[in-house]
């Protein structure tokens, strides 16, 4: 496909946001039906120019067309077919483009499915939809074009960053990006409902399964690149709090938030002012996010981009929508109409203590992540704040947060009883101590927290599985009826247990991995045996070999434990020529739960090769717990989607989605 | 061609996607309800819930009873506002003729401004297999270059190739590529005045003009074989010069000039050099920065257009030359064909061409190839 038709189209793409912007919320002003309707086409249409878009440039890296110069920066001809396709996000214009692909599929997706939603909400909502697709299509377009060509083409390419080269691009951007632009759905929402001055009944309904939906995307999208970064760096580390990693941890906290109050607003009419804001919040972390690592003010492993006039481009970008939406936010916050009241113990009092702690969290990830920025650009200083603050505010933060977690569920709506609560969660409380003494038991000294950490931790799942019986009646009413209830218990009961056991699991993990593993370097000979926890690694050969852009060296250990063989581990080294950049490729065995873990640094003289080995014990539950929690979303989602047109239609006035439990 | 017409394919459809929802007739069905009336439908959807939960047995008596009162509130509430606001209006015809308009006029000339700004409509698509597989006299430098390092790879040994890639490297930038390919050159072929010369004048150019003492030293090992070779005796002269040693460097390049035929190509660069050591003038400042690169440019901005035309004539008589002498160089002929071509003069072409077919009287092949040049450039066959 010719590049130029990829060039135009995304030229188009703007001229059509544009209109998006301007015509439907004129339409909205007005009243007039036929302006607003110009909203939906244009949503659409932009969605299929910027896929064409897409499509051609998709295409330009897989015939290596080095023409344009973005596939000559970012592409070799030697290279897989999958790196060659991932390779069009795995750089800064690139990734940009895919940024607003998505933002262009939820602005259809809206255009297409939101027949059901009041014409001057949907009006409005496509056209701040549109006004952040001309926003960053300018941004593209003008300080980080794809499209450049080169004259006279190079034979060859500079090939994509090595590190990038694995199939944890293929998954770990799109994903984060549903993540973060899906956000942007809740946004508009939140800014049309604050540019028409009121809040339809209707806006719950459609901002809770947006908000699920962006908020499954990030997790999975976080819990992946946490996976990468294990893997690929060859340090062991599954989280840096590095900014970058940081940047998507902001907007994933105020979205937890954010999809906890609008149940209270889809239930209860309540916190309405407060769930506009976090809807606000979200994106904007989200945009911050993509502020930092685009713009090059961080140096980090994600910042390929370093260039000040895209800098300052998307810090405008950033300053016109978060500043233009907390303008509007507090001239008209006060003028809409509050809803419902509760007892601060109540189903509501608990999601506001929720929703407090994760924005407070939020707040401490910001602060820790911007203030050495604000430093250095004040008076130069660097300071870098580590591991050991974010650990002590986040956790702080998160502990009380994971121990009311099971608490909330079991509280009535409007005014709860506290007391009544714990009595039902006797049996999780028994199961935690149970946990935490095996724990002791188990570790025989180290962590005193770990143990604590663990039961907390149990009485997280046990807690999520003592709401779903307590619904369904079980030790209440006949074992029957109980069971006939619990298949009955609407999916969204079912998608929020989930999800509150996977946090239980995903503490789990990170307990077990940073209390109990244990670790090993040293300099290995082939044939030398070391131990690392308890197993026994040998290394058997180190071998050359050939991969299609690059040549490695593998060490192959065989793992014993107790004298049982236990099978063999690969760990490479490989060294790409196009760049002359060298990664490692960790050599990784998952046992039951946990992983050993090995990788090679540099050969030593005399023949020895560097060799790093851990054992992780029950490692694999953070992500895991991430991916139930992420499940838990979706199929709370689904429950929304299966109750259109779901039993007893004659009762219904028209075919319609029914608000959870 | 076909580019502005699915340029306009597109733009069509950005409009009508503006124009259709426009047009009369559309606005009857009413697509969404007003907002009030969306609002009663979600509290009926809520009570329809709340009633089912309750059979469900998932919500007491008393708890139902209260979220109904509520939801029934905000029924009412809903009621009032459904008569008090009338749905949107199916627009007026003014303002469709003004967004029509709009979106006529303005997606043609925003898209087509910014993309004559910004697109290159003249390039086509140049997908690396095209370009790999097109013949020889249409592919572009880039892909012979990596031809010829595709074909050293599997046989690294080939001492002809590094020596024709060489000169290719240092003459698009890639300096150290061309001082490693003259030394492998060397290493393979053995030593010779021109290799040991163009070696030196890859590592001057590597080192930014700076003539550093393995330079020299190649220099000098071409001096000791050809001691007339031009361009080691000007790199040696530019090094007596960058070391203060004018003197030294004005005997090199003096020498130079009085030994060189009328019209070498390198005279204007000697004499120049002269100029600038010589006289006790302030030197021009882009004297202050030697290299061939520099230099070269230098000297062919002196030239006259008759000049370079003069010397471009040199270069293409010393080729036919050399051809009359070894007539089996096919790429000479052809290149040579289009030399007398580009420089107007169609007889000697046409004779080229004549001499090429004489040489390769039994390779049709290379007479098919001649052939189609001689088409290509209107030489008649």
């Amino acid at each position: 496909m010719n590049p130029e038709i990829g060039h135009y189209a995304l030229v188009l793409a703007l001229a059509v946001a544009i209109l998006q912007t301007t015509i439907p919320v004129w339409g909205a002003r007005a009243g007039d039906a036929a302006l607003m309707r110009v909203g939906t086409a244009l949503a659409i249409v932009l969605f299929g120019f910027i896929s064409l878009s897409f499509a051609t440039l998709v295409s330009a890296y897989v015939q290596s067309d080095f023409s344009v110069l973005n596939v000559v920066e970012n592409s070799h001809s030697m290279k897989p077919l999958l790196f060659k396709i991932t390779g069009v996000w795995g750089n800064h214009e690139g990734s940009m483009l895919l940024w607003v692909l998505v933002l262009s599929l939820f602005g259809a997706l809206v255009a297409l499915f939101g027949s059901n939603l009041p014409a001057t909400l949907k009006a409005n909502v496509l056209g701040v939809q549109g006004s952040i697709a001309t926003a960053f299509l300018l941004f593209i377009l003008l300080t980080s074009n794809p499209f450049i060509r080169v004259v006279p083409a190079p034979a060859e390419g500079q090939d994509l960053n090595p590190v990038l080269q694995d199939i944890g691009l293929a998954i770990h951007p799109p994903l984060l990006y549903l993540g973060y632009v899906g956000f942007s759905i809740t946004f508009a929402f939140a800014v049309a409902a604050l540019i028409d001055g009121r809040i339809d009944a209707a806006w719950a309904r459609w901002v809770r399964p947006w908000a699920l939906a962006a908020w499954a995307f990030l997790t999975v999208g976080i819990a992946m690149g946490s996976y990468w970064a294990y893997y690929e760096l060859g340090w062991g580390g599954w989280w840096f709090w590095d900014p970058v990693e940081n940047a998507s941890l902001m907007p994933w906290f105020a979205g937890t938030a954010l999809i906890h109050s609008a149940v209270v607003m889809e239930k209860r009419d309540a916190l309405k002012v407060w769930t506009i804001l976090l809807a606000i919040l979200a994106f904007s972390l989200s945009l911050l996010g993509t502020f930092l690592v685009r713009s090059g003010v961080l140096t980090s492993v994600h910042a390929f981009a370093t260039d000040p006039s895209r800098g300052v481009f998307i810090l405008g970008i950033l300053i016109f929508f978060i500043g233009g939406s907390l303008a509007i936010y507090a001239l008209r916050a006060p003028t809409l109409r509050q809803g419902g009241i509760f007892a601060p113990v109540s189903r509501e009092g608990a999601l506001v203590l929720n929703n407090l702690l994760l924005t407070a969290a939020a707040a401490a990830v910001f602060v820790g992540t911007l203030y050495p920025l604000a430093l250095e650009a004040y008076n130069g200083a660097k300071i870098t704040v580590g591991p050991p603050y974010f650990n002590l505010t986040v956790g702080a933060l998160m502990a009380p947060v994971v121990f009311a977690m099971p608490f909330g569920p079991l509280l009535a709506w409007k005014r709860g009883d506290l007391l009544g609560a714990a009595q039902r969660l006797m049996a999780a409380f028994g199961a935690a101590i149970l946990a935490a003494l095996a724990a002791v038991y188990v570790q025989g000294g180290g962590p005193v927290l770990a143990p604590v950490g663990m039961g907390l931790a149990v009485f997280i799942v046990i807690g999520a599985c003592v709401d779903l019986a307590e619904r369904a009646g079980f030790g209440r009413v006949p074992a029957a009826t109980a069971l006939a209830r619990f298949r009955g218990l609407p999916r969204a009961t079912f998608g929020a247990a989930l999800a509150h056991a996977g946090v239980g699991i995903c503490l789990m993990g990170i307990i077990a991995e940073t209390s109990w593993n244990a670790e090993r370097i040293i300099g290995a000979k082939i044939g030398q045996s070391f131990e690392v926890g308890r197993y026994e690694l040998t290394l058997d050969r180190l071998e050359p070999r050939q991969g299609p852009n690059y040549r490695a060296l593998v060490g192959v250990f065989s793992v014993r434990r107790g004298g049982a063989d236990m099978g063999t581990i690969e760990s490479s080294k490989r060294l790409f020529t196009a760049r002359s950049m060298s990664t490692t490729e960790s050599g990784i065995r998952t046992y039951g739960l946990s992983q050993l873990y090995v990788s090679l640094g540099d050969e030593l003289p005399g023949g020895a090769i560097g060799v790093r080995a851990y054992w992780k014990p029950l490692v694999t539950l953070i992500w895991l717990g991430a991916l139930i929690m992420a499940l838990g979303g979706v199929l709370s989602l689904s429950d929304r989607r299966l109750r259109v047109g779901a039993p007893r239609p004659a009762k219904k006035p028209k075919p319609a989605a029914v608000p959870a439990e | 061609m076909l580019l502005w017409i699915a340029f306009s394919l597109m733009t069509g459809a950005a409009i009508l996607a503006v124009l259709w929802p426009l047009r009369t007739g559309a606005g009857a069905a009413p697509e969404a309800a007003s907002a009030a009336e969306a609002d009663l439908a979600v509290y009926r959807d809520q009570l329809a819930e709340i009633e089912r939960d309750r059979t469900a047995g998932l919500i007491g008596e008393g708890e139902g009873e209260a979220a109904r009162a509520e939801v029934a509130r905000r029924i009412l509430r809903a009621s009032a506002e459904v008569h008090a606001t009338r749905a949107a209006s199916a627009g007026n015809v003014g303002r469709r003729r003004a967004a029509a308009l709009i979106a006529l006029v303005g997606v043609p000339v925003l898209a087509g401004t910014l993309y004559i700004l910004l697109g290159s409509p003249q390039l086509s698509p140049q997908p690396l297999a095209a370009r790999l597989n097109a013949r020889p006299e249409e592919a572009d430098v880039a892909v012979l270059i990596r031809k010829v390092e595709e074909h050293l790879e599997a046989n690294p040994d080939d001492g002809r190739g590094y020596e024709v890639i060489a000169p290719i490297y240092l003459r698009i930038g890639r300096t150290s590529d061309a001082v490693r390919t003259w030394s492998n050159a060397i290493r393979l072929l053995g030593s010779s005045p021109s290799r040991q010369s163009g070696l030196g004048e890859a590592m001057v150019a590597d080192a930014d003009g700076v003539v550093t003492a393995e330079a020299s030293a190649a220099f000098q090992q071409a001096l000791a074989q050809d001691p007339k070779d031009p361009k080691a005796r000007y790199f040696l002269g530019l090094a007596a010069e960058q070391d203060g040693k004018t003197a030294e460097a004005a005997a090199y390049w003096s020498a130079l000039a009085a030994d060189s035929p009328v019209g070498a190509p390198w005279l204007p660069l000697v004499h120049a050099a002269l100029a600038r050591v010589g006289a006790a003038a302030p030197a021009p400042q882009t004297a202050q920065v030697p290299g061939p690169g520099a230099a070269d440019v230098a000297a062919a901005e002196d030239m006259t257009p008759e000049q370079r035309s003069q010397m471009i004539r040199g270069m293409v008589e010393r080729l036919s030359a050399r051809l009359a002498e070894d007539g089996d160089d096919l790429e000479g002929w052809l290149r040579l064909m289009r030399a007398w071509t580009v420089l107007g003069d169609a007889d000697k072409a046409k004779a080229a061409a004549t001499d090429a077919r004489g040489h390769f009287g039994k390779d049709d092949a290379a007479l098919a190839r001649i052939d189609a040049l001689a088409r290509e450039l209107g030489l008649g066959s």
